[in-house]
């Protein structure tokens, strides 16, 4: 049905959408505009409504009040089917594939080609691969997601998307697991959809990536809509502005006072792959953190942050090389063993690693540390009660009271958590591995503070991050990691070039 | 982010939180209506001495059902503790009997409290050996614990030939009576058995809600990897709960064999399945880190007053199995509704 609309007509209109769960007021009457051949960027804080709303568009979910128009007729979508039959798609944010299953499978799961005898596996294929190859992607369609690297892994998800040839593709923070390579190849799709005159909404919590796609902009705050943009009238500073209400920083480097002795020393560590030996994850790193020093490892996907980050908490071991606490080897220590000696981990997937879904706000916050709240042999209620509702504050979550389930709390929140009950373990030496990712604008500034203030008490913090931003405005040093191996180390005053060179990323485009 | 529903949003305490309570709510309604269709049915049901009889079943599989809640809250199951169940009761028949040491020449008769020992302790082994599978050697709980089902029941057979050894009273001369103790006896007229089952309770709601251990089973259970980063010796509690499971199944199987004042090498065949059914019934989730001792109790009590009811009320004991699978794919529904709000990634 392309070309028969003008670039810019509205395709899918929103209008009044009221979305209740229970008293939970997710979206308070929002009016918005999907219009053909252009990007419309959803913007917001972390349990603004984005989310809702776009499940709302494309059939997830039922708005409680409001209408839905699609080419100016009225339509309600039951399910997902059914919007993907008015040539709706949607791209989660949260990954859908089956990772037992081959690429080609995944594309083209529920809408299998029918065959002579059962599925036409062979016209799949080609399918696949012609698709693959249309997006620049060195995928081969009959290998299993599992095999691949999540930046794949995200590339896989959206081809299935493209190959429903929707009018309308909605994507939800599409480029998280993406290189900045595989980023470039996205916006080169993008556009050439944006040519084909498909409709395009886009979320991201990554703002300059916004800037240079949109064309419309809309600001959601709590539920409502708060601002709307043409692409020539917006900047960087209007979003942050429209978003958290006010003027901010996302923050500064801790100065003022002294660095301490050695915390913590990792000395020629290596780490191999478990499944190919001769694959080395982690290859002979060394470095040094001091108490005060704020550090930064810079690296893309794949470069060994991670591993790293876990080894030095305990959970890989070395190939060899050794990690100090204090100048004492704490190799052959368990993660329990290491929390107590002082090094606690706040790790890069809080959903998998992080939290305990079953558990309350307070339950998590103080799992790292129970003997604090341990009287008389038995786990005093009162005591996890106070000590909940002091970490809660110490690290600003906001939330009613520690008795919340924590799959309540927006992304920033639980975040929030996890830190907690790592700075409940009162480290010597804090890790944590992409401490801001999928969390907004204004709870990054709060984690940075947070950070900020307990290195001036003495913490040495190591953290990992993918964005480039946070590595010139934040940490002491920045460590630059590629391939496994520890390519640069930068000191102040160093530049985004610099550090995206050093880490064999492009410069995004 | 998930939709949950506003009533599984707050949380008062561990395992109380407003959807369980209406699941368990749900359970002890069951009981209620049991108790009142069959005391309609038969006037015998509500006696006293009826009371206490089924109290005594109850508690085996009260006793069976608190170990396997804990190994289900750490996200395995036990299968094996049927046969656990058998073999702890034919180890203590055979103690009882006499253990003959040819090599000395002289036949063995150790008291019932070293017996008693000894049984739990066989208990704790089999427990060892399914925790070492599943913790260290990583074997799915499924498989570890259904290969002990088929190995400890052949050992078992193997100790008896095959036959129930039957004259376990024992013989004052040798200082070994008191086994029926266990089943027989009353404490203040509750028998033994009950009395059993509520120590255990106690001590294992107290170890639940009011331990670290507790607080490292949930936090396992709900999300081992999580736990783990958080300084949780999740392999240490994995081994523990199978060897409580263990024990648990071995205390059982003493109760058992006093009761019937014999050790069947096949008792406790099917029951692992029976101790599943309480703790599905009692609202534990069998993902795991959901679900407490109260539930489970109730969910004894519920299947023991119902098969026991069936009884009285002269259903044939096919029609028993069909009424309790029933009741097991019932609570099964309810319980996946229950937890059908929350998501987990």
């Amino acid at each position: 049905m392309s070309g028969s609309e003008k670039r810019n007509d509205v395709v899918l209109e929103a209008r009044n959408i009221v979305k209740s769960y229970g008293g939970i007021h997710a979206l308070k009457g929002v009016d918005f505009q999907v219009r053909a051949g252009t990007v419309t960027t959803l913007l917001g804080e972390n349990g603004a409504g984005k989310s809702t709303l776009v499940k709302i568009l494309s059939g997830v979910e039922q708005p409680t009040s409001g209408e839905i128009f699609l080419d100016g007729e009225p339509v309600s979508f039951a399910s997902t089917i059914e919007a993907a039959e008015h040539d709706i798609a949607i791209i989660h944010q949260e990954l859908s594939l089956a990772p037992n299953m081959s690429v080609r499978d995944n594309i083209f799961m529920g809408r299998e080609i029918p065959g002579t005898f059962g599925v036409d596996y062979a016209e799949e294929r080609r399918q696949a691969r012609e698709l693959l190859e249309e997006m620049q992607l060195d995928i081969d369609p009959d290998k299993l997601v599992s095999d691949l690297r999540v930046g794949q892994q995200q590339l896989v998800e959206i081809a299935r998307a493209l190959s429903i040839k929707s009018r309308i593709l909605i994507m939800d923070e599409p480029t998280s697991a993406l290189a900045a390579s595989e980023i470039v190849v996205l916006f080169g799709i993008i556009r050439e959809l944006l040519a084909r005159g498909v409709a395009i909404v886009y979320i991201s919590h990554h703002l300059e990536e916004a800037l240079e796609l949109t064309d419309h902009t809309v600001v959601l705050r709590d539920g409502n809509i708060t601002a709307k943009g043409e692409r020539e009238e917006i900047d960087l500073e209007w979003i942050v502005r429209s978003m958290v209400g006010e003027n901010f920083e996302l923050g500064h480097r801790p100065t003022r006072y002294e660095f301490g002795s050695s915390a913590l020393n990792v000395d020629g560590v290596v780490i191999l792959d478990e499944e190919n030996p001769h694959r080395r994850l982690v290859d002979e790193v060394s470095l040094d953190v001091k108490a005060g020093e704020v550090v930064c490892i810079y690296g893309l996907m794949g470069a060994g942050r991670t591993e790293l980050l876990e080894a030095i908490a305990g959970r890989h071991r070395l190939h060899s090389g050794d990690i100090m606490l204090d100048r004492k080897s704490i190799v052959h220590m368990s993660i329990a063993e290491r929390i107590e000696a002082g090094v606690c981990l706040v790790p890069e997937d809080r959903q998998r690693d992080g939290l305990v879904q079953s558990f309350t706000v307070g339950e998590n916050l103080t799992l790292a540390s129970l003997n604090d709240i341990i009287r008389h042999g038995m786990i005093s209620r009162v005591t996890e009660k106070a000590r909940s509702m002091e970490l809660m504050k110490a690290v600003t979550v906001k939330a009613p009271g520690p008795d919340l389930m924590v799959g309540a709390l927006s992304g920033g929140n639980q975040q929030k958590v996890v830190i907690g009950k790592a700075v409940a373990t009162m480290p010597r030496v804090l890790l944590l591995d992409e401490p801001t990712r999928g969390i907004d604008v204004g709870a990054k500034a709060e984690v940075f503070r947070l950070l900020n203030e307990r290195a001036e008490q003495g913490l040495a913090v190591l953290f990992s991050t993918s964005e480039v931003a946070e590595c010139l405005i934040i940490p002491h040093r920045v460590l630059v990691m590629r391939r496994g191996r520890l390519v640069a180390e930068f000191t102040g005053g160093v530049t985004e070039e610099q550090i995206l060179s050093a880490s064999g990323g492009s410069p995004s485009a | 982010m998930a939709t949950t529903s506003p009533a599984a949003v707050v949380k008062e305490r561990r395992g109380s939180s407003i959807g369980k309570r209406l699941l368990e709510g749900r359970a002890f309604l069951a009981l209620i209506l049991i108790i009142v269709v069959f005391s309609l049915l038969s006037p015998n049901y509500l006696t006293t001495s009826n009371l206490l009889i089924m109290g005594s079943h109850v508690a085996i599989f009260a006793l069976m059902g608190m170990g396997q809640l804990l190994t289900i809250l750490n996200s395995g199951i036990d299968l094996s503790v049927g046969s656990t169940l058998g073999f702890a009761a034919v180890m203590g028949g055979f103690m009882l009997q006499g253990v003959p040491l040819s090599a000395f020449g002289v036949t063995l008769y150790p008291s019932v409290p070293v017996v008693v020992v000894i049984s739990l302790g066989v208990g704790a082994l089999v427990g060892l050996i399914n925790g070492v599978l599943v913790a260290r050697f990583r074997v799915a709980a499924f498989v570890a614990t259904l290969g002990t089902l088929y190995a400890v029941r052949g050992l078992a057979l193997l100790m008896t030939g095959g036959i129930t050894i039957n004259n376990i009273a024992g013989d004052p001369q040798l200082g070994n009576t008191g086994i029926g103790w266990l089943g027989f006896n009353r404490a203040f007229g509750i028998p033994m058995g009950i009395v059993m089952m509520v120590i255990v309770a106690l001590i294992l709601s107290h170890v639940l809600g009011r331990t670290r251990f507790g607080r490292w089973l949930y936090a396992s259970g709900g999300n081992e990897r999580a736990a783990e980063l958080s300084g949780v010796p999740v392999k240490r509690v994995k081994v523990w709960v199978y060897v409580i499971s263990g024990i648990c199944a071995a205390m059982a199987g003493l109760v058992l064999a006093s009761t019937l004042t014999g050790a069947d090498p096949n008792a406790g065949s099917t029951y692992e399945l029976t101790a599943i059914a309480a703790v599905v019934i009692g609202g534990a989730s069998l993902r795991g880190g959901e679900g407490n001792i109260r539930g489970t109790l109730l969910g004894a009590f519920v299947i023991g007053f119902l098969s026991d009811g069936l009884v009285i009320v002269g259903v044939s004991a096919y029609w028993q199995m069909v009424f309790i699978g029933g009741v097991i794919i019932v609570a099964v529904m309810l319980n996946s509704i229950n937890y059908s709000g929350r998501q987990d990634s």
